[in-house]
């Protein structure tokens, strides 16, 4: 009877043992809701998009509108402000809005070629948030640059309603820029350490 | 005394057991044509470096040791690999547009560089995937030179 009990135990953790294993393996299949998600989105802004026809002129000077690159933008300050204020955590969380406005942002009123552009800036884009999301000080820093320039190359094509002003600080990575609502300068690329380290390269607008 | 022996007797179960839990194999005969050596002219010392301190984790076709075929270690490989690529995966380098190449050739730069990469772990075994210091700037000169040139 001892000997019954022994081996059923002994079976019943092997079998546990393989369960939780197997859990393992479902992970994966969350992902698929997020799309279909997407593809509603699409389009409902692609019948949108045909409202704002009328607007076409607009695009054409420099001062067009786009809400959902002005959110992006927005994010983007969030997160070089928390830089400057050396805040780690805070940059992450913002990182992480910023992934969700990248994703967000709808290119289907743009010409082809632009399109094909923007989804090459925000394939990037998204990817050093996701990393600006998980890492230390030091990691978030590093992937800002590469975004600043991303952003960058967004508004370049989006335009933006705001005047922006594009700074440089020669000393980090052998110098690097980044994008600022005020000409005041304060270095996300340092924070406390060299706060006043730049100087404004361009205005934007 | 007994209850060692029952506990020793279950974990060998355990142990039994979870080998036969299948794990993704990382391999394949074919090395498409997106690979990173195909597509740049990579000269032969960088192409070994990189073939043995990168490929193994960034590509689609792992050099198994033995012992990856026990577990809890081929979980723990498997896992390691799967991030790796979803990272980088060299083999499918030239399916990345410039401007991603040129954010990938950076942080391998970085990586390298602060010597992240390749992970202790996996210099630990595999002694001839550090880098030396010269290897290092031999290599993050020529990645430089691609990353301007794109």
């Amino acid at each position: 009877m001892k000997q019954l009990k022994l081996t059923l135990g002994i079976v019943a953790i092997a079998f546990i043992t393989l369960t939780a294993v197997s859990c393992k393996e479902n992970k994966n299949e969350h992902n698929n809701a997020d799309g279909h998600h997407d593809t509603d989105k699409t389009e409902h802004n692609e019948m949108m998009g045909n409202d704002e026809m009328g607007n076409s002129d607009k695009m054409m000077s420099n001062n067009n509108q786009d809400a959902k690159a002005e959110v992006i933008i927005k994010d983007y300050f969030e997160l070089k402000n928390a830089l400057v204020s050396d805040d780690t955590k805070k940059a992450a969380e913002a990182g992480k809005t910023l992934v969700a406005s990248l994703k967000a942002f709808d290119s289907s009123k743009y010409t082809a070629e632009q399109q094909s552009e923007l989804n090459d800036i925000f394939e990037d884009a998204i990817e050093h948030a996701e990393h600006i999301a998980e890492s230390a000080m030091d990691h978030q820093r590093e992937h800002f640059k590469i975004l600043s320039k991303d952003i960058t190359d967004m508004i370049a094509i989006t335009g933006t309603e705001n005047t922006l002003y594009q700074q440089f600080c020669p000393m980090y990575d052998g110098g690097s820029a980044w994008l600022s609502m005020s000409e005041d300068i304060k270095n996300p690329y340092y924070g406390s350490k060299m706060l006043s380290c730049g100087k404004v390269q361009k205005e934007i607008n | 005394m007994k209850i060692v022996k029952i506990i020793a007797v279950v974990l060998l179960v355990a142990f039994v057991g979870i080998q036969f839990v299948p794990t993704e194999r990382n391999q394949s005969d074919v090395v498409p044509k997106t690979d990173f050596m195909l597509v740049n002219s990579v000269p032969d010392h960088i192409k070994s470096k990189l073939q043995t301190s990168c490929y193994d984790c960034h590509s689609n076709n792992t050099q198994y040791p033995w012992y990856n075929k026990v577990q809890p270690i081929a979980w723990f490989l498997e896992d390691h690999i799967k991030e790796g690529k979803a990272e980088l995966n060299f083999n499918e380098w030239d399916s990345l547009s410039n401007r991603r190449k040129k954010s990938k050739l950076r942080s391998i730069i970085k990586q390298i560089e602060n010597d992240e990469m390749p992970l202790d772990s996996y210099t630990l075994i595999h002694r001839e995937a550090s880098f030396s210091e010269a290897e290092k700037q031999e290599l993050i000169q020529w990645v430089e030179r691609l990353k301007d040139s794109i």
